[in-house]
């Protein structure tokens, strides 16, 4: 809750941010919460790794399923996904490691590198697909 | 956590020991993951395009290959560990009851170790023992 209520104990609760309902939005705030998102996204995506490479330990009756799983449509949708949290967290982390350095904190830079960061992720996407695709890898 | 020692002076050391008197040992872990994280994301990549169109036999003879093993343990291990001071700061941005905070944050750990532990006994299992393990 934004608003500051009382508990009860004379004590107000303390305001929370980013008060989503009162902020206009703007594409570095999309930025930020697409980074996070993506993070959380590729979260599931590394138990899928750990899962694949159980597989492959466990034999060919465990990795035929999980393969069969992984290249089915909701497999294709999840791993295009996952591609697209790759690349847009990879860039958007870079772009946190030189803010970390000091710099790429003026505004008109900030928005430049957010709408960057997610055409570079939206490109790098389709480009990986399109390999993905002519070499046989998804099918 | 080995930031600490590794990347501070001594001066930075003695001055940085705040209320919490550890804080910035997270911020370089965060940080030093993300930088190994570049190469090794880019790999993974390439990696799976490479294996996805592989039969079992074939997928264990990439995997068995000590370029491949050596790349994928560097990436499970790097990915966990940054996935749970990651994670950490999203539930503790997010969970603000003592129990609910502290059970997420156990359960994160857990779940990382747990992958980690898994994936990497996994690749090691098939690059010195090979095929199926039965």
């Amino acid at each position: 809750m934004a608003e500051a209520t009382s508990t009860g104990k004379g004590v107000r609760t303390r305001p929370t941010s980013p008060h989503l309902q009162v902020w206009r939005w703007h594409v570095t705030m999309a930025a930020s919460i697409l980074t996070r998102a993506t993070g959380i996204a590729l979260y599931g995506g590394a138990v899928i790794a750990a899962v694949w490479f159980a597989a492959l330990m466990v034999g060919p009756d465990a990795y035929g399923p999980v393969m069969i799983l992984l290249g089915s449509w909701i497999g294709k949708v999840v791993m295009f996904g996952l591609t697209f949290s790759v690349f847009y967290h990879l860039a958007a982390g870079l772009r946190h490691l030189v803010w970390d350095a000091g710099s790429g904190f003026n505004p008109h830079t900030a928005n430049m590198t957010a709408v960057g960061a997610m055409a570079f992720a939206l490109v790098a996407t389709l480009v990986v697909w399109a390999l993905a695709i002519q070499t046989g890898a998804v099918r | 956590m080995s930031g600490d020692s590794q990347f501070r002076t001594a001066l930075g050391r003695a001055r940085g020991l705040g209320s919490a008197h550890h804080g910035v040992s997270a911020f370089i872990v965060e940080r030093s993951t993300s930088v190994a994280l570049v190469p090794l994301c880019l790999w993974a990549v390439y990696a799976a395009i490479k294996v996805a169109p592989l039969g079992y036999e074939s997928a264990v003879l990439m995997l068995r290959q000590p370029v491949n093993a050596i790349m994928s343990l560097l990436l499970v291990g790097v990915s966990f560990l940054h996935m749970r001071v990651g994670l950490r700061v999203v539930i503790e941005d997010y969970v603000h009851t003592p129990a609910a905070k502290i059970l997420a944050l156990l359960a994160n750990s857990a779940l990382c170790w747990l992958g980690w532990a898994v994936a990497t006994f996994s690749i090691l299992w098939v690059a010195f023992v090979g095929g199926p393990v039965h």
